[in-house]
């Protein structure tokens, strides 16, 4: 059983006549006899075509992206341009994964199986739209500011859509969306974690709220918005990094610089890098549990302050000066570990710090940590897993695809853009979401969040593995395709129709 | 214009019939000859549902006034029935269109044929056929959005009742298919039929509301849906948190009109959920509140 015969009953010519007049911008659906007249901007009543600047088409267009071919250095432009009808060649066309459609399960053959010619090999890319309950986001926001403690949950709109998961070198990480909130939760935490996903993986900005932390706006690619200050930098290395990076340039023009930061606040005299200098010990001695001469852990409470500690004086975290050891005129630098915070002392007669004009060479060791301190950035990596049933929509023997990627011999990308894979079983992989087109990803009610996914090999490869190979379908056919768009191929990223290489053991 | 489609789900026992809109998933127990004669029957009646209600289609969305409309189609004729006891109410037969289609497709599928059991499954609107001494057991998603099973329900053959629907306010454009009056997460009835279900659904999902709350955003149907049969009138577009009190209120007035709905017959219960609270009417759905308390 297929397909039962074609509607009968179809409404009269002079319905459909008027029906089609256009009233203002709404465009009318002759998809099916419903006829749905869709506003802009909308969808019919099958959420399966719309309005698009009042041009009906079926939602998604999927997307065939083009290598853009370099001229005296430059990209060649062809957006916007108006597509000549003329067959791809296949070395520089690559049909993505959006808006290729899919039914779950997957229990017909992906959407579009396109074979081309590249350097003489026949390859195959299988064409599909995974829908993920099992997904989520890692979220990398660069920051030493504090933002939450681990494994506290980050809200949206009042709903837990994630939680902040173990920190990196120089950046606090978030783990979002994920099956417990899409559907494991209340209907009301699954949409928005669904919205929330949604939103981030399209490269848009979304508010997230931590327990017991901050508020933060995170968007792919962009800076980290902190408590509603902007973050600008990296921090240049833990405080005891900077010490040994900088200790050289400091001196001579300082007795003393302390490094503030959040995981090992740094102590020049007392530091391996100042021995080293043979630089007279300083006597002043900081709070915190000392780790290793000059390095001490937790100087202060995280926070939004120096060097992502509650510091704001920095003063505060000077437990005593030994005045056996000190000596007036000393001269103290404090300074976080992205320069963004510095503050030039000398002691007087009774070993207090007093606040002095920096000096010139001083100022410009402080610049030179913030030059060396990389741009904050957030960013946003989708992570899947192609599980069981979308495979047979590639082949009818699904665990043989998983053994082909594992050999090699498949390359799975997602919207074009390269993928990582983990290791173990399944194929599980993760995209940086900035990497592939505007748009790349919808979501359906379930919720649940539609993504693209191509895998490329050879025709024979394809063949060996059990592929549908009555539904390939040469890459000229689907350029035919109505809904097809083109996009401009991003010269950053790896032309993914290059061959795979056959593995040896094969 | 694309026909409808028909095709064996992978399991081999359920068959998927889409066409346009409407989404269908049927399943039939009983002889391997009698299941495939069901299931050619029920391809061969939904071929038209479509075209057929298409063609009354300006018709179906007109508001139930006191003349009963006449219409030729027979899953129209199931609308106009199923909705004409709600006329009181603001009402279109649309709002019973995809449990009528289920029955339609249903009663067509089981004529001359055998079956323990069967089901025809509209996107949520479920019209069911148990033999005498069979049961099915009806597992009750209160939170469509959500699927865990909170509850079931064993529905028997004395029982009167073959049809189950849900109606709530996902919106159309915020991953529902439709627009509600009311302020409902969901309501879910048994009646006789899917139909009646699938009608009196939407009537008391509309009652569970509070006109004028500030929580409550709501926009003319028209400016989502220039076809809507719901024109002008306010949709409810969005819900914000509300306290005990605004539930509980919002609730009483839904259960009010579900008691009346069952008194007079037209259904055997529903369940009302908002914003994680619950009420019951009727007495096995009572029964499947006292399962989700324990749960």
């Amino acid at each position: 059983m297929t397909e039962t015969k074609a509607s009968t009953d179809m409404p009269s010519e002079d319905a459909l006549a008027e029906a089609k007049a256009k009233v203002g911008d709404i465009v009318t659906c002759d998809a099916c006899p419903v006829l749905c007249r869709i506003r802009p901007g909308k969808t019919g009543a099958c959420d399966r075509y719309g309005n698009v600047e009042g041009r009906l088409v079926r939602m998604d267009p999927f997307v065939v992206t083009q290598r853009a071919i370099a001229q005296d250095g430059k990209m060649v432009p062809f957006l916007g341009q108006k597509w000549d009808g003329s067959p791809l060649s296949g070395a520089t066309t690559f049909v993505t994964g959006i808006g290729a459609g899919t039914t779950y399960p997957d229990y017909k053959p992906a959407p579009f199986i396109v074979s081309s010619e590249i350097d003489g090999v026949d390859m195959v890319t299988v064409v599909t739209e995974g829908i993920f309950s099992y997904c989520g986001l890692k979220v990398k926001i660069d920051t030493d500011r504090y933002i939450g403690p681990e494994q506290a949950a980050v809200r949206v709109k009042g709903e837990q859509v994630g939680h902040v998961t173990t920190a990196e070198y120089g950046s606090q990480m978030l783990a979002l969306g994920g099956v417990r909130h899409l559907t494991g939760g209340s209907k009301k935490e699954g949409t928005v974690t669904c919205e929330t996903m949604l939103t981030l993986c399209n490269k848009g900005a979304v508010e997230l709220t931590i327990d017991g932390g901050a508020t933060v706006v995170v968007q792919g690619g962009r800076p980290p918005i902190i408590n509603g200050a902007q973050e600008e930098r990296m921090r240049v290395g833990c405080g005891s990094a900077t010490i040994g990076m900088f200790a050289r340039q400091w001196f001579g023009h300082a007795d003393e610089v302390i490094v503030v930061d959040d995981h090992i606040t740094g102590v020049l005299t007392e530091h391996q890098a100042g021995r080293f200098l043979d630089m007279r010990p300083a006597g002043i001695r900081v709070r915190g549990r000392k780790s290793t001469p000059g390095r001490y852990f937790q100087v202060a409470n995280p926070g939004t302050g120096w060097g992502g500690t509650d510091i704001t004086e920095p003063l505060g975290i000077i437990e005593r000066i030994d005045p056996k050891t000190a000596w007036p005129g000393l001269r103290l630098l404090m300074v976080s570990t992205t320069g963004e915070h510095a503050a030039w002392y000398v002691l007087d007669e009774n070993l207090v710090p007093r606040p002095a004009e920096m000096p010139a060479p001083i100022a410009k060791v402080v610049e030179r940590i913030g030059e060396n301190c990389e741009p904050a950035l957030c960013s946003v990596l989708f992570m899947a897993g192609a599980g069981g049933s979308l495979r047979a929509g590639v082949t009818e023997n699904p665990v043989k695809l998983t053994r082909s990627v594992r050999a090699a011999l498949t390359r799975v990308t997602s919207g074009g853009a390269a993928v990582y894979v983990w290791p173990g079983g399944g194929i599980t992989y993760m995209v940086d979401v900035t990497a592939m087109p505007d748009g790349s990803f919808g979501y359906v009610p379930t919720p649940a969040i539609v993504g693209p996914l191509e895998f490329t090999l050879r025709l024979d490869d394809y063949e060996s593995l059990g592929g549908h190979m009555d539904h390939v379908r040469p890459l000229a056919q689907v350029a035919q395709e109505q809904r097809l768009k083109l996009m401009q191929w991003s010269s950053d990223a790896p032309w993914p129709l290059t061959p795979p290489a056959r593995s040896a053991a094969e | 214009m694309s026909g409808a489609q028909a095709t064996m789900l992978p399991d081999g026992r359920r068959l998927h019939l889409q066409h346009g809109p409407i989404d269908l998933i049927v399943e039939a127990f009983g002889s391997p000859g009698d299941i495939r004669t069901c299931y050619a029957q029920a391809v061969d009646a939904f071929g038209d549902v479509l075209p057929q209600l298409a063609a009354e289609l300006p018709l179906l969305r007109t508001p139930l006034g006191d003349a009963e409309p006449h219409f030729r189609g027979p899953v129209a004729k199931r609308m106009v029935r199923a909705c004409w006891p709600h006329r009181g109410d603001f009402i279109t037969p649309m709002a019973a269109v995809a449990g009528a289609v289920a029955d339609h497709v249903l009663s067509r599928m089981l004529r001359g044929v055998w079956l323990a059991r069967a089901y025809v499954n509209d996107g949520g609107d479920i019209a069911f056929h148990v033999a005498p001494g069979e049961n099915l057991t009806c597992g009750v998603v209160a939170d469509v959005a959500d699927p865990n099973v909170d509850g079931t329900i064993a529905l028997t053959a004395d029982m009167p009742v073959r049809g189950i629907a849900t109606s709530g306010r996902a919106c159309k454009g915020s991953g529902g298919r439709s627009f509600s009056l009311g302020i409902a997460d969901a309501v879910t009835v048994l009646a006789s039929d899917a139909a009646a279900a699938d009608a009196a659904a939407t009537i008391i999902a509309n009652a569970v509301d509070l006109p004028g709350h500030e929580a409550v955003r709501r926009v003319p149907a028209w400016d989502i849906d220039p076809d809507s049969d719901l024109g002008g009138r306010l949709v409810t577009l969005e819900v914000a948190a509300l306290d005990r009190a605004a539930i509980s209120c919002a609730l009483r007035s839904g259960v009010a009109k579900a008691e009346a709905l069952r008194h007079a017959g037209h259904i055997h219960g529903a369940v009302l959920v908002l914003q994680r609270r619950y009420a019951a009417v009727g007495p096995s759905v009572a029964r499947l509140a006292a399962q989700r308390k324990a749960a």
